[in-house]
């Protein structure tokens, strides 16, 4: 059923409305779709469905309770987005946090990295056809979740970061916890890539499929993975090093495939990535304090502060304007789920129905990111 | 070389029929048989889909490092049915505007034509409905009426989801039946028949994946994928493709009708299984080695209706582990893959297996 098979001046476009509920959008994204037989001639995302106006609710929030909404937005890199807006804040206090708060920032920053890639790429396979993949990613997403369990007792909207520090110290067997889940995952990784990237009906899913030049990538404002597999070196942990970045050593993936597969493969190898920043601070945390004191109410001086992170889809940032309040004057996020959709339309058009599904789970999108 | 009289089904079979032909006249005794043999079929297949999604279910949690359904009955064992029962007390839905009198015959049609293919499978020696000479060529003839059951499920759904699943699952189907057809060909020409029961007896000596030479190897490749694309399994399940289509051609179905298609689509692998056992592992025939008649004799005393369900089950766990491992193809390559390669190459392969018949090169 090849395009050059078919008379097109006898076939009529038509329109199919892909969600809000459908199993490969992942949430309550709705995808109109027009479509010429299987070939999609556009794609018009209708969002919203979960929006939940958190940026107006953080205008009445102090800084303290922001944090706990920003886990409401990616909530698959929550600790990210806390992060975000912790250095923020910090930063508009000129406050200097200890060391030892970097360093267990930066690992669970990562371990958070993990977790989500992990499930994405359990949910990749899935949207893909191979369910058995969904099961292998959440086993090991699942070992880090108790990570972050015993260490701040939330499993995925953990809120571990305070303006001025962590809520908690780490418990004392949290290194033992992670060597051993790096153990583990490092003998697991492999087998990622046996179940699919070596998979050959994969390959030929992804490869070549769903292109997204590098300049589309920046006109897009394509952060994350899916802008550094086009070539766009956009990594804000080596372009603006934040929390104990600066001290590691690590690659910035780039391919420059623009792909399907060159994103996929980016993910693959940021996990590696990952797990060599962690073994690198893990037995590297520096004794002291866990936070610095501050006051119940906080306050920020009059201006404007931006701090932008790398979360787990790419760059998030935060822009808080303060009128020296307890309540910003006004916050806005910058969630990289939002821009990587808008992309959604140039990579789609002119692939199959099955490869919009395969191009949505390369972008990896969480709808509440997007809703907002 | 001869099977062990006890587990000749034809003795019973036999029984039953003077045991009726005495009672009654010819016509009621033929009567009854055939409602007795009906009955029979229809609890075979009541029994089949249960312990076929069981076994789904089981096969997939194994492969998926997980226990599967363990709640209702040991080992979840009346899970099957108890999901069964949920899906007959569900409401059956219709959506507006769908061709009701179509939507309602869609389900039908494709229980019925597996019910066909299974008259014909030669379950043990002395155990086959009927015997037709022209068995095989039957059932692939049967085989492929489910087909428009799906277009007409997908047609008369009113609903996009489902026309364009039923619309690959035509192109697939239609296109993989050629294959699979063909490779079941390249067996006849060692045969010599289309009959089962002469398939089954001509394998005495060793089955055909072994003396068929590469030939039936590939032959049997040829036939599993394609049968694995006929029976819309993953990673052929193109037509259902739950992440693309939500649920393809059934997208509109609901309760008992929804029920109708899992369990053709249970059957239908069933009976790619049936046919691919019978026609390149023996059937019923048991595993027999050359002359080594000590080995021979062992593996008679395995009833034949044993040994047909163990390779039965062999390729349906083959069928269902492609399944849970493989993502799934896109339509253009499914039909690529067909077309350019695995119909070309069993077209050769009929050739290669001509003349290695030609030459007795084979066993």
């Amino acid at each position: 059923m090849t395009t050059a098979a078919i008379d097109t001046s006898e076939t009529k476009e038509y329109f199919i409305n892909m969600g809000p509920q459908h199993p490969s959008t992942h949430g309550v994204l709705r995808l109109l779709l027009t479509l010429e037989g299987e070939i999609i001639k556009n794609v018009e995302p209708h969002i919203g469905y979960v929006h939940r106006a958190i940026e107006k609710m953080c205008e009445k929030s102090s800084f303290q309770q922001i944090i706990h909404l920003t886990d409401r937005l990616d909530y698959l890199s929550c600790h990210m987005n806390n992060e975000a807006v912790c250095l923020a804040v910090e930063q508009g206090l000129e406050m200097e946090v200890p060391e030892r708060v970097k360093v267990i920032r930066t690992i669970i920053d990562e371990l958070n990295r993990i977790s989500s890639h992990t499930l994405w790429w359990g949910v990749m396979g899935m949207d893909m056809g191979a369910i058995t993949s969904f099961l292998y990613g959440f086993r090991e997403h699942e070992m880090i979740t108790e990570i972050f369990e015993e260490t701040c007792g939330a499993r995925l909207t953990m809120s571990y970061n305070v303006p001025g520090g962590l809520m908690f110290d780490i418990p004392p067997h949290f290194q033992k916890m992670v060597k051993d889940f790096l153990v583990h995952f490092k003998k697991k990784l492999p087998e990622y890539d046996t179940l699919l990237s070596n998979n050959i009906i994969f390959t030929e899913r992804t490869k070549g499929i769903g292109y997204l030049s590098k300049e589309n990538a920046i006109a897009f404002g394509v952060t994350g993975p899916s802008a550094r597999a086009s070539g766009f070196a956009c990594d804000v942990r080596k372009l603006k090093p934040y929390s104990a970045y600066h001290k590691v050593n690590f690659k910035e993936i780039i391919f420059t495939e623009g792909d399907c597969f060159a994103r996929y493969k980016a993910r693959i190898d940021e996990m590696w990535e990952s797990v060599s920043i962690i073994e690198q601070l893990i037995d590297n945390i520096p004794e002291g304090d866990y936070f610095v004191k501050t006051k119940a109410v906080i306050k920020l001086p009059v201006g404007e502060y931006y701090q932008s992170v790398e979360s787990a889809r790419g760059e998030f940032g935060v822009y808080i304007v303060s009128d020296n309040k307890k309540n910003p004057y006004r916050v806005k996020f910058r969630s990289p789920g939002f821009a990587n959709l808008s992309a959604l339309n140039k990579i789609a058009q002119g692939c199959k129905i099955a490869d919009l599904v395969a191009i949505m789970s390369t972008l990896d999108l969480v709808i509440p990111d997007i809703d907002r | 070389m001869k099977i062990l009289s006890i587990y000749d089904f034809s003795n019973l079979t036999q029984a039953i029929h003077t045991w009726l032909s005495g009672k009654m006249s010819v016509v009621s005794t033929q009567v009854v048989e055939m409602i007795l043999v009906g009955t029979v079929f229809l609890l075979f297949f009541a029994v089949l889909g249960l312990v076929l999604v069981y076994a789904e279910r089981k096969v997939c949690a194994i492969i998926q490092v997980r226990l599967g359904p363990m709640r209702v009955g040991k080992w979840g064992t009346a899970q099957t049915l108890a999901d069964f029962i949920k899906l007959v007390f569900k409401e059956p839905l219709i959506t507006r505007d769908a061709d009701k009198f179509l939507f309602n015959l869609a389900p039908f049609i494709i229980i019925i034509a597996s019910f066909m293919a299974v008259a014909v499978m030669p379950f043990a020696k002395g155990l086959q409905a009927m015997d037709f000479d022209i068995g095989l060529f039957y059932i692939s003839a049967v085989s492929s009426i489910g087909v428009t059951s799906i277009l007409i499920a997908g047609w008369a759904s009113n609903s996009k989801y489902s026309l364009i699943g039923a619309i690959r699952s035509g192109a697939q189907i239609l296109s993989y039946e050629l294959s699979a057809g063909l490779s079941l060909l390249t067996i006849v020409i060692l045969t010599g028949s289309l009959q089962l029961s002469e398939i089954v007896e001509s394998q005495a000596d060793g089955w055909w994946i072994w003396k068929g030479h590469v030939s039936s190897i590939i032959a049997f490749v040829i036939f599993i994928i394609a049968g694995t694309a006929e029976t819309n399994r993953g990673p052929f399940d193109m037509a259902e493709a739950e992440s693309e289509l939500t649920a393809g051609f059934h997208t509109e179905y609901s309760g008992i009708k929804f029920a109708f298609f899992f369990l053709a689509e249970y059957v239908n692998m069933f009976i790619i299984a049936a046919i691919g056992a019978t026609v390149f592992f023996g059937g019923w025939m048991p595993l027999h080695v050359g002359n080594f008649e000590a080995f021979n004799n062992i593996m008679d005393y395995i009833p034949s209706v044993v040994w047909f369900f163990m390779k039965v089950s062999a390729i349906i766990f083959l069928m269902m582990w492609f399944r849970w491992t493989f993502p799934r193809l896109r339509i253009d390559q499914l039909l690529t893959l067909e077309w350019k390669y695995l119909l070309p190459l069993s077209l050769m392969n009929i050739l290669l297996m001509a003349f290695l018949s030609l030459m007795g090169w084979h066993f």
